[in-house]
């Protein structure tokens, strides 16, 4: 059964005002197209959980649709700090919930895994465990040291860009996985958005490839260059320019605001965003091909 | 050879690296000093990178730690729950690079907040991968310009464990990596003494003691034997400036 329909389909009919949205990715394929999305239907009062909030929180924060963040590390990756976020932060404006890393995507994995906590090891550094009360300590039963355990997180919607996927929602990645699968499995509803919706039969030529299966999917989009200033590997380069560019822009609230007008509502889709950025950006971000030694999977 | 602070301290930091060891690199000047080590004197170093890459061997410099370049050509990509726990909580990492906004006498590390937590005067980062790479790696080291705001007695919001208050502390908390084993500057090198305290080991060509001390927050102790460290060499230099980091990004 085919679960394709547009983006602005999928957002409309999986989220809501204040549900926790999952945009997964790490550095690479944050689907921006779907915060811009979010933003252009005027969601509100949503939790926005990543590991990395990255540009796509800064602006969707910028953009009221936030209440709250889940997060292990607030920065603009390579540059600096997220000036909106970290503003908000400043002046008590945004709720937070702070992890380390392993702690973030350890409280998806036990979502994924459908398990009531997950354990760690403890790492000495105690502050953050008593800054979150989430963090609790249990004795080991067979007698170790205490570990540390997390409860689960369960998004109400996970949305996953992917290379590609069939019309069922069976999806395949490669180059960073991130935590696209935990994601995918903790959440209750799925929205995969796809640079190539592909026949079945090309899913089934290399089944090792696919990290999601179709039956947690509810809606499958095809977004071409969904992740811009993200990347997608093999098909674009991640924009460094424009990661450097908002760092500038999220200085000054008129310039936010002139960039949301111009890059978010301003365009009705994806689409028309790619075709706005233009000709030099294209080719600035097209990458040159490396393939992979092909797999014989025999034919049993 | 003239040479920048940044430089002078990738070049140290590449020096503590040894040859077959398994290192958990972050970007920008961690990362340089890795992939100085591997064309130098470490060719079967072993980069992982948080973002799940093992076996990295990037062609260009990554400007972010999930860069693309990191992927093509490495030996194998995982997911983020695994590199942190098949690789770092299972003890599979030697060595883990770190550093934030304040650094203490104990090595432990702010990159969270200047201030109180729940009403900051700066909001940093956070921990992203420090807190797990400071318990779990072997060993840690650490590089910073030696700032006296850097270098506190003791940080506001300890993101990621040192030798804790020192004493065996970390030790006693059962955490299975050796702790910061040495902190780079622009000036010299500080390693822990016997405590857990950090005290000044090294100088960097034609630094005296007294400019450590007087950027340092506590009452620095020097090591009874302070040696002077080898100016960055023109080969490392052309490594960095030539291959590297050719447009000067980190320079």
């Amino acid at each position: 059964m085919t679960k394709l329909m547009s983006l602005h389909d999928a957002i409309k009919q999986y989220v809501e005002d204040g549900d926790c949205v999952y945009a997964a990715g790490f550095t690479h394929l944050i689907p921006f197209a779907a915060g811009h999305e979010i933003i252009r239907q005027g969601i509100k009062d949503l939790t926005l959980a990543r590991a990395t909030p990255d540009l796509i929180y800064d602006q969707m924060v910028a953009a009221g649709c936030a209440r709250k963040v889940i997060f292990s590390y607030i920065g603009n990756p390579g540059v600096g700090s997220l000036r909106i976020i970290r503003a908000e932060v400043e002046a008590g404006g945004l709720e937070i919930e702070e992890y380390s890393h392993f702690g973030m995507i350890s409280r998806l994995q036990a979502g994924a895994s459908g398990l009531p906590f997950i354990p760690m090891n403890q790492t000495g550094a105690c502050d953050l465990e008593q800054s979150n009360p989430n963090y609790k300590r249990v004795k080991d039963p067979y007698g170790g040291k205490d570990v540390v355990v997390l409860p689960p997180l369960h998004p109400d919607v996970a949305i996953v860009h992917v290379q590609r996927a069939n019309d069922e929602g069976y999806a395949q990645i490669w180059g960073i996985l991130g935590e696209q699968k935990e994601a995918a499995f903790a959440a209750r509803h799925v929205i995969v958005t796809a640079e190539e919706i592909v026949p079945d039969e090309v899913i089934r030529s290399d089944p090792n490839r696919t990290l999601i299966p179709g039956f947690i999917v509810d809606a499958v989009c095809h977004v071409p260059y969904c992740s811009h200033p993200s990347y997608t590997q093999g098909y674009y380069d991640r924009d460094n320019v424009m990661y450097l560019a908002w760092d500038k822009i999220s200085e000054n609230p008129d310039e936010v605001k002139r960039y949301l007008d111009e890059w978010v509502y301003g365009v009705a889709d994806r689409r028309e965003y790619w075709e706005k950025l233009g000709k030099e950006t294209h080719d600035r971000l097209k990458v040159r091909p490396r393939f992979s030694y092909p797999v014989d999977y025999g034919a049993y | 050879m003239e040479y920048t602070a940044n430089e002078l301290m990738i070049v140290n930091a590449a020096r503590l690296l040894r040859d077959g060891d398994t290192v958990f690199v972050g970007v920008g000047v961690p990362n340089l000093a890795c992939n100085l080590a591997r064309r130098t004197h470490a060719p079967s170093l072993l980069m992982i990178y948080e973002a799940g890459v093992v076996g990295a061997r990037p062609a260009r410099l990554p400007l972010s730690i999930g860069d693309p370049t990191l992927v093509s050509g490495s030996a194998l990509v995982c997911s983020m729950f695994d590199i942190f726990s098949l690789y770092l909580q299972r003890g599979n990492v030697d060595v883990g690079f770190l550093g934030g906004a304040q650094i203490d006498k104990y090595g432990n590390i702010n990159a969270t907040v200047v201030g109180e937590y729940g009403h900051p005067k700066v909001r940093l980062p956070g921990s992203g991968g420090s807190m797990e790479m400071a318990a779990w790696a072997n060993r840690c080291y650490i590089m910073t310009p030696h700032q006296k705001r850097r270098f506190p007695e003791k940080v506001d919001f300890c993101t990621s464990a040192g030798f804790v208050s020192g004493h065996g502390e970390r030790a006693a908390a059962g955490l299975r990596g050796k702790g910061p084993q040495a902190v780079v500057t622009d000036l010299g090198i500080m390693e822990p003494d016997e405590t857990g305290e950090f005290v000044v080991t090294a100088l960097h060509p034609g630094v005296l003691v007294e400019q450590l001390q007087a950027n340092t927050g506590w009452d620095l102790r020097v090591a009874r034997e302070v040696r002077v460290t080898a100016p960055p060499q023109e080969h490392e230099l052309q490594i960095l400036r030539e291959e590297l980091d050719p447009q000067g990004i980190y320079r």
